[in-house]
């Protein structure tokens, strides 16, 4: 929409064809833009290309493949985007619809429901973390004076442990993704509504052939870069099992930096570049929306 | 909207209806309440006990007491040691974060906007690659980049790895924003002999304010926030961000964890009271983009 101004600037710039000063623009264009390039250059390709020389030793493969801990980590990585990503965006989808309701007090809740997302990770993962302490925790304190019994050792049990990761994750990144789908929501005309309304169209209806329609690009978009962001994310895991118990739940995020951390600067690149089948796909998938 | 258009509709005279209807959606905002406070409520219960209640289950402060505050800004225990040199090189390398990556993306926003560089979009969609890297995996080349560069352990490690990281969305917002300015300044500004950077200083910068205070505040908070690379980047203790000193609370077994939460709490203010204060800007800037795609 913004590009519909672009022929007619280019139409004004040539209309100044004599002007000596012409070139000069383009002159401060390069320099003013070289920053910004010199950071991208250094910052961003560079370790980008040394990654994948790093990572170039086909013996490498072999030594990660035969680590047990990596094949659970890939299995872990694939429950932790499948669920977690496909959870996150269907209740932010559903929510974004809850928040368009006007009343005063879904408007406040809509100003604390953006608090997840706006402080740091780590206070509130470490928070969540004693919650679910097997001794100390409150939750296994309550659990222990309603049933008389022990609760369940949370984070000790890998599978547990993992949902937990992926519950902390949904609830670090929700607040973004209702956001983005409720401006998406926001953009759509209310004519629309109201003609489905006097046709005596259902909720259900309303949102398969209203809402749906509108904002199926929106949420494929986002799914995909949701999933790429969430292959990332070291924090979930790590701060709140640190990978444990017995490296049982690590994903690939905290697998690369648990063979740094050891010095197996191989490995840790080798973890990267085996997540590339998973990544370049959704990656091909975004600059095809890009260049449109 | 729709709800209330219905209830509009159908008249007072089905109040029954209405109060279900009412109740069905607290049945969703309540659960959406706890869920949304559940962790932070108890981050600020274990700030305001002492050890002794902080670990008896208890949902409610005994009694609330602010003796951690004193403790952690007095630096009165162990861990605490380097409290406030922490809590400045997390201000110095936040507000660093922030002022680089304006100059850096107003400069970049302006030369591919209204200078039209050749390469422009190509750059911006360059750019914008970076986000298609997932961040723990550029992490692990970008610590080695590090060390290659001399930098580990020094606050410029994480502010040029931030400034990487922050730069492409700065800039693509502030393209669209600078999009949005009517050609026809540019054209008054030439026809009055103005060069580029008198166009850039006195027309193009006053005019983008409010993008650049929405810009300025994400990369302050996205520098503040970040774990993963003040964790891999800085590991001396002096040079250590806020949250990598509470990741190391972890290292111990009879960690203090009513002082960690409220070192936690302490830290999660800031950000928090910026975002509210500039909430209009934020949220607008961030959904500007969202829609279009």
């Amino acid at each position: 929409m913004s590009t519909v101004t672009l022929p007619a600037r280019e139409g004004a710039a040539g209309a100044t064809p004599g002007k000596t000063g012409l070139s000069s623009w383009q002159l401060w264009g390069m320099i003013l833009v070289t920053p910004y390039l010199l950071v991208f250059a250094l910052f961003v390709v560079y370790p980008v290309i040394y990654a994948f020389w790093l990572a170039h030793d086909p013996e490498s493969y072999v030594e990660l493949w035969t680590d047990p801990i990596f094949q659970r980590s890939v299995v872990n990585t694939l429950v932790f985007l499948f669920i977690g990503i496909n959870l996150k965006m269907m209740v932010a989808l559903l929510l974004s619809g809850f928040f368009m309701i006007q009343r005063w007090w879904i408007k406040a809740l809509t100003v604390l429901f953006i608090l997840p997302w706006a402080v740091p990770s780590i206070p509130t993962i470490l928070s969540v973390r004693f919650m679910l302490n097997p001794e100390w925790g409150v939750i296994n304190q309550t659990w222990f004076k309603l049933t008389f019994q022990d609760g369940p050792n949370w984070l000790n049990d890998p599978q547990l442990a993992l949902f937990f990761a992926i519950l902390v994750h949904i609830w670090k990144s929700l607040p973004f993704w209702t956001l983005i789908f409720l401006s998406g929501r926001l953009a759509i005309s209310t004519d629309l509504y109201e003609a489905a309304q006097v046709d005596g169209a259902s909720k259900v209806q309303r949102f398969r052939f209203i809402t749906w329609p509108s904002m199926k690009q929106l949420y494929l978009t986002s799914l995909t870069l949701s999933t790429i962001w969430s292959l990332g994310d070291f924090n979930s895991v790590y701060l709140l099992t640190g990978g444990g118990p017995a490296d049982l739940t690590h994903v690939l995020a905290t697998l690369g930096i648990r063979y740094l951390r050891l010095a197996q600067v191989d490995l840790s690149m080798a973890t990267i570049v085996s997540a590339m089948p998973l990544i370049l796909p959704l990656v091909y998938f975004m600059m095809k929306r890009l260049s449109k | 909207m729709t709800v209330s258009a219905r209830n509009a509709r159908n008249g007072s005279s089905f109040t029954f209806r209405n109060a279900t209807n009412e109740a069905k959606l607290l049945l969703i905002g309540i659960p959406v309440l706890i869920w949304t406070l559940l962790p932070i409520y108890h981050l600020c219960l274990f700030a305001f006990s002492d050890k002794q209640s902080a670990f008896s289950g208890n949902w409610f402060p005994e009694n609330p007491t602010i003796r951690n505050f004193e403790i952690v800004l007095g630096e009165k225990h162990y861990f605490l040691n380097h409290f406030w040199q922490q809590l400045w090189n997390s201000i110095f390398i936040a507000a660093m974060v922030g002022a680089l990556t304006l100059v850096v993306a107003t400069t970049a926003a302006f030369a591919i906007s209204r200078l039209k560089v050749p390469g422009g979009r190509t750059v911006l969609n360059m750019a914008l690659f970076t986000y298609f890297i997932p961040a723990a995996f550029l992490a692990v080349p970008m610590y080695r980049t590090m060390a290659f560069y001399g930098l580990l352990n020094t606050d410029w490690a994480l502010i040029l790895a931030m400034l990487a990281i922050a730069s492409p969305y700065a800039i693509w917002v502030l393209k669209q924003a600078s999009d949005k300015l009517p050609a026809e300044l540019d054209e008054a500004a030439i026809m009055d002999g103005a060069t580029p950077l008198q166009l850039f200083r006195l027309v193009y910068l006053p005019l983008m304010a409010p993008s650049l205070v929405a810009i300025g505040t994400y990369a302050v908070l996205l520098a503040w926030n970040e774990y993963l690379y003040a964790f891999l980047l800085l590991s001396k203790e002096n040079t250590l961000t806020l949250p990598v000193a509470l990741g190391n609370f972890l290292s111990a077994d009879d960690s203090p964890w009513e002082l960690l939460m409220t070192t936690g709490l302490i830290y999660a203010l800031p950000p928090a009271a910026v975002y509210y204060a500039f909430r209009k800007y934020m949220v607008s800037g961030l959904t500007a983009g969202a829609v279009k795609s």
